[in-house]
């Protein structure tokens, strides 16, 4: 194997300097997330409402969350609708549910309309999820009643008997907190990156929102609202 | 020639005084505990691994219990698995063999201490944390932030040391495996710091600076790389020092092992956006992502001929270490793991296999077949070398063998049918031109292979009990032989 074993220069050069091999190796392998990241924060195509104003909902002067109608368009979290979210991440929802659709004929007729970019700029992080033990989410706002929701969350298998889902009885017991809900928004409003436009007056009128509210109450009203913002154009293509 | 045979020390086996100077030499102290800690998280892991599994196919096992749900305990094996078994198997190996290829004790002992510690201790937090759901809710990066910043640190102190001691080294070349472990190292860093980036609430919750696109990119950057660099450069650079030593014959090319690693450092890192195929994220993202994990097969299958050919004319030795035998059918499993990979990164394939257990059957081929195959070949020849004896039972080594490769099979079996069924069954159009099926029946449909998969996932981990009741006897009989030869030398 006597050809096999023929150093070049440079690689002799990496192979005997620690220092050289440390510095190659962070250029090589920063090139990959440089040019797969980082245009996506500069690319206008990225997110749809570039082109198509009417995704973003188009809130004037003195209007408060509680003004927006399904399809005005996207929107930030109401307070509730948050603390419902912070509920869906703490019990791992994402890790058997998606909130992605793709653009394919029986996802269209199975879950809606695909998913959008600017959808889900207000969500920090993101929920799409990567599997699908139970169905897509992305628009199940409006599918179901709020009683069939709690219902099933309750004991899935009394509404789906084939569903594995466990029962999430302590829902109904847990009340959200207030001062946390407060919080929560102040640092999503002051997010550096895409920060949410919470007004002082959202804030203000938080704490009212969900006083006394359950989490089964916040998780529900957080499910009514998924792919409920925006209304779709069936002849515009939005990618 | 340049370090084709890892290693300065000659095999010295059985005689204790050679041990002895070793022991002086090198710290093995701190080795034996990595070793041993990464064969318990090996059990624990796959342990809670197997009961999610059953939950899937016997709900109630949730005993509507919030600490026991699926949801709640599936970070836990996550993380069980990847950062507290692959992690104590990558530092065991990599401080032992940057030790013997460098010819130097490791840099700092102290430094090599609070890594051990600290890594433990984030272990207990994420024990602790993950079941009472304090998580970001980001996979496979789900601890809250304090805990990621414990992190950083321990990993840095971790590199710190491996490139002290590659620093201090008495041989001109670094040898291929601190290539491998090194970029690991290098690689995890920049993805652990970017991807853990947010902003915290309080002291348990955090959230992600990122949002919607930007963040799922991101995240599946730092996914795909957790396997990239961590399940495979790190196992990789296992693999490069332990098959020559165990096979005792010379790295089969270094030409060959150069390629595989530039090419698998510089590619790995655009392969994320395979998982985003058809979503939101833009398709030029995607595609770029598809298309270099296609090329990925080249330098993939590279390392594993690389690998197997180091057997090349003795072959034979298969018949008889059971050791050899892990790290031979581990490369098997990472050349199947690499072709599969590519093959469900193409646009056609993902659109079916993307969402379904065929993904969670792909990832268990490379954990269970590739990276617990190989460091459990590595770590039994650790034991061997650091407590300088046979193992307990030759006998169990190859039961071990048997069942973790019995395991594998059922399990990735299981989810291949169940994915591709998941696959069709939601895209499946009936004559008159509407779904044939509710995703409810693909769901019943799941449950015989849901078992059946709990029931592999349930072999495999009965093999890593074997291998923990192994190693346990093995120590306990290299301690009492070794107070014996101590009392014969006072007497």
């Amino acid at each position: 194997m006597s050809d096999n074993n023929q150093t070049g220069p440079i690689q002799y050069k990496f192979e005997t300097n620690i220092v050289a091999m440390i510095l190659i190796t962070i250029g090589l392998v920063s090139v990959g997330g440089l040019v797969e990241i980082v245009p996506l924060f500069y690319l206008d195509e990225t997110m749809e409402h570039n082109q198509h104003k009417e995704i973003m909902w188009d809130r004037k002067e003195g209007q408060t969350l509680n003004d927006w109608q399904a399809g005005d368009g996207v929107r930030p979290y109401k307070p509730l609708e948050l603390m419902g979210r912070k509920v869906y991440l703490r019990e791992g929802c994402y890790l058997c549910h998606s909130q992605m659709i793709r653009p394919f004929r029986d996802e269209k007729e199975r879950y809606g309309h695909y998913s959008l970019a600017s959808e889900s700029i207000y969500d920090h992080p993101f929920q799409w999820g990567s599997k699908r033990t139970g169905p897509d989410l992305a628009r199940v706002g409006g599918k179901y009643s709020d009683e069939w929701h709690i219902l099933h969350l309750r004991k899935p298998r009394s509404v789906v008997p084939e569903s594995v889902m466990p029962n999430y009885p302590w829902l109904d017991e847990a009340t959200i907190d207030p001062v946390m809900t407060v919080k929560t928004m102040e640092v999503m409003r002051d997010m550096p990156n895409a920060p949410v436009p919470y007004t002082a007056e959202d804030i203000a009128s938080a704490k009212a929102e969900v006083e006394g509210k359950t989490e089964m109450e916040a998780i529900v009203a957080y499910l009514q609202v998924l792919g409920t913002m925006v209304k779709f154009d069936e002849t515009k293509d939005y990618r | 020639m340049y370090l084709l045979i890892p290693g300065i020390q000659v095999n010295h086996r059985g005689d204790t005084l050679v041990q002895a100077s070793l022991d002086q030499k090198y710290n093995f102290e701190i080795i034996k505990w990595f070793t041993v800690m990464s064969v318990v998280y090996l059990v624990v892991g796959t342990g809670i691994g197997v009961y999610i599994a059953s939950e899937l196919a016997w709900p109630f096992l949730n005993f509507d219990i919030a600490e026991l749900t699926f949801g709640r305990l599936r970070p836990l094996h996550t993380n069980a698995v990847i950062f507290a078994f692959g992690g104590s198997a990558l530092m065991a190996t990599s401080y032992y063999s940057v030790q013997r290829t460098c010819g130097v004790r490791i840099w700092s002992d102290k430094l090599a201490w609070f890594t051990l510690i600290g890594w433990n201790l984030i272990i207990v937090a994420a024990v602790i944390t993950l079941p009472l759901g304090i998580t970001q809710s980001k996979e496979y990066a789900e601890l809250e932030w304090p805990i990621d910043i414990a992190i950083a640190i321990v990993w840095l102190s971790y590199t710190l040391n491996f490139v002290m001691t590659i620093a201090n080294r008495t041989t001109k070349h670094i040898y291929v495996s601190n290539w491998f472990f090194l970029s690991m190292m290098v690689m995890i860093t920049i993805l652990h710091v970017v991807n853990s980036m947010a902003v915290p609430v309080d002291l348990f919750n955090s959230y992600s600076v990122f949002s919607g696109v930007q963040d799922a990119m991101i995240q599946w950057w730092w996914g795909h790389n957790a396997v990239g660099f961590y399940l495979t450069a790190g196992f990789l650079g296992i693999m490069y020092y332990f098959v020559p030593k165990q096979a005792g014959r010379p790295v089969f090319s270094y030409r060959l092992s150069v390629i595989h690693f530039w090419a698998l450092t510089f590619g790995y890192v655009w392969l994320g956006a395979h998982h985003l195929q058809y979503t939101a994220l833009p398709d030029w993202t995607g595609s770029v992502g598809a298309a270099i994990s296609l090329a990925m097969i080249i330098p993939s299958w590279g390392g594993a001929i690389n690998g197997m050919m180091t057997l090349s004319g003795a072959w034979d030795k298969l018949r008889t270490d059971y050791i050899l035998r892990f790290l031979i059918v581990s490369l098997a499993f990472y050349a199947m793991s690499t072709f599969e990979g590519p093959v469900m990164s193409s646009k056609t394939v993902n659109a079916l296999s993307h969402y379904t257990d065929w993904t969670i059957g792909h990832v268990h081929s490379g954990a269970l077949g590739w990276v617990a195959m190989v460091a459990a070949g590595a770590l039994y020849h650790l034991v061997m070398k650091l407590w300088n004896t046979r193992m307990y039972s030759a006998a169990l080594v190859n039961v071990h063998f048997w069942l973790a490769t019995v395991g594998t099979v059922i399990y990735i079996i299981a989810m291949w049918v169940s994915g591709i069924m998941q696959g069709l069954m939601w895209r499946d159009y009936d004559e008159f031109g509407t779904l044939t099926y509710t995703f409810a029946e693909s769901v019943a449909a799941m449950h015989p292979y849901y078992a059946m998969r709990a029931i592999g996932g349930l072999i495999y981990w009965i093999g890593g009990a074997v291998m923990l009741y192994n190693v346990i006897m093995t120590i306990r009989h290299a301690s009492s032989e070794k107070s014996v030869d101590a009392a014969a030398a006072t007497a």
